[in-house]
């Protein structure tokens, strides 16, 4: 699945960067230099960005401007990553938030 | 230390930092976003004469003239605090502190979330960032969505997505609650439209010549609510239907709608399930004010200027010494305002450093920002001059200034 919008009628012709490739969450996936890691997973239908550290619900991007931390993401082991700010890098290695243990609260779990 | 310190490399920062460079200042911007040009680099619409204002060239042009004029550009920088210090700011940014004699914060404007049930599904986004995606970074958001929420923006972004071979099934207003205000009021809604529609030249009608030939505005004043609404560009545009939730799964599968009363009350039997595939949620603009905040800025509250802005006076100093605003953080309006803020910002603070040859020029940048106003493409608000007007006189009775 490629999502990108190659022809536009008053933007031209896409003027893609050097292609190159990432991992999220194991598998590989295409991008271009310059791409950040929200619009490069987009463009290969990937929306679900983490899950809701308590519920489990699915979340991808909301402002894609930095603003709504929707889209944090672990980037090479570094956590909390937005990835609508964050170019990809050849390599890179994303991986998204899951759910996180809550011993604490009634009915919480520890793993 | 650098003289000048810009926080925000959109449309209002790099002017300022073009035109107090330009006067000998040694300037640096600081943004978060991974390019500079701001919201501008989204930004893509006919103007009256026929061509297209193309925010992505027009960023382009002032990033180019900022460097050449010596500007440090620093992107990828986040600021979380800003303090007075003996000798000017300090800055704590993700790269480290920036000292700074002069510090000028031109944040822009945040979307106004709307949280309509399911709005964390996957697919649904703002409508800043389906522009954003689309125009910027050309992946498309959706084979075919709804956009909640009618008004200038998320309007002129429609178009946007549809000139991008996105399909908008139609645009429907918010569920009425108390975050979502007037916005899901159909009335309401129809008033501001027609406000906008009545500006000369009108943004509304210039956006679509189709508007004019289908007698938009004649069969507006004919039957207030056309049942199955109006359509601009082939985009049903419903102000009698709100969205009740967003459906899905694992990510947007469709939108719960029904009719609605002129007081946003859904009828009851006319619910159905439009399916889409996407989801746009426009909640409208408001000033981007934290760092002028925790600066320790004093605040006005001016619903015509999108919300809290700080108090400033025509030449864009709060009342805090070496503290400058310009762009949309004092106020929403359009791009064009926000480049011609910012000279004055640029001009002013090359002034408070003792650097301004010509005083007169700073006089005609702060006639041209009036001007630029006056001519506005896309005005958000019919105040707003009423509210420029209040907040010069807070700054007046807090500095004299």
């Amino acid at each position: 699945m490629n999502q990108r919008i190659v022809h536009h009628p008053v933007l031209g012709s896409l003027d893609a960067g050097k292609s190159l490739h990432f991992r999220f969450n194991g598998t590989t996936y295409p991008a271009y230099e310059g791409e950040t890691i929200a619009a490069a997973l987009l463009a290969s239908g990937v929306r679900t960005l983490r899950v809701h550290e308590e519920k489990g619900t699915p979340r991808g991007i909301y402002c894609n401007i930095g603003h709504c931390y929707e889209c944090r993401v672990t980037v090479d082991g570094v956590p909390t990553v937005r990835a609508c700010m964050t170019l990809v890098q050849d390599g890179m290695e994303v991986t998204a938030g899951v759910v996180l243990p809550t011993p604490l609260k009634k009915g919480g779990h520890s793993q | 230390m650098i003289d000048a310190l810009i926080i925000g490399a959109g449309p209002a920062g790099l002017s300022a930092a073009i035109a107090c460079a330009k006067q000998g200042l040694s300037v640096r911007i600081v943004d978060e976003f991974y390019r500079a040009g701001g919201r501008l680099l989204g930004q893509l619409h006919q103007e009256p004469n026929g061509t297209w204002w193309n925010g992505m060239e027009e960023a382009a042009r002032l990033d180019r003239e900022a460097r050449a004029a010596g500007v440090e550009i620093a992107c990828g920088v986040s600021v979380f605090n800003v303090v007075p210090s003996s000798s000017g700011w300090i800055a704590s940014t993700t790269e480290g502190e920036i000292e700074t004699s002069l510090l000028l914060i031109a944040t822009g404007a945040s979307e106004t979330a709307v949280p309509v049930p399911g709005w964390t599904l996957p697919g649904v986004m703002s409508i800043g960032a389906a522009q954003v995606m689309t125009n910027v970074q050309r992946v498309r958001v959706g084979e075919r969505g709804v956009i909640i929420g009618v008004n200038i923006l998320s309007v002129a972004i429609a178009r946007e997505l549809q000139l991008a071979g996105i399909q908008i099934d139609r645009m429907i207003l918010p569920p009425v609650s108390t975050v979502t205000g007037k916005a899901g009021f159909p009335e309401a809604v129809m008033r501001s439209l027609l406000r906008v529609a009545h500006l000369a030249p009108s943004p509304l009608i210039r956006w679509g010549s189709q508007l004019m030939k289908s007698s938009w505005m004649q069969r507006l004043g004919v039957s207030l609510y056309p049942s199955q609404g109006f359509s601009m560009w082939d985009i049903p545009i419903q102000l009698r239907t709100a969205a009740l939730e967003i459906v899905g799964t694992n990510q947007v599968e469709g939108v719960r709608i029904a009719r609605v009363a002129p007081d946003g009350q859904p009828i009851p039997g006319s619910e159905q399930i439009i399916p889409a595939d996407f989801v746009c949620i426009a909640g409208g603009l408001s000033p981007l004010a934290e760092l002028a905040a925790i600066a320790g800025c004093p605040f006005a509250y001016v619903p015509s200027l999108g919300g809290h802005v700080p108090i400033h006076n025509d030449r864009m100093q709060t009342p805090l010494p070496g503290l400058f605003v310009a762009g949309n953080i004092t106020g929403v309006e359009s791009a064009k305002v926000a480049m011609a803020q910012g000279i004055v910002a640029g001009l002013s603070m090359a002034d408070a450093h003792g650097a301004l040859a010509d005083s007169a020029e700073l006089e005609n940048a702060i006639r041209q920002v009036g001007i630029v106003r006056q001519r506005a493409t896309i005005q958000f608000h019919p105040d707003i001059d009423e509210g420029r007007a209040t907040v010069g006189q807070l700054a007046l009775a807090s500095t004299g200034k």
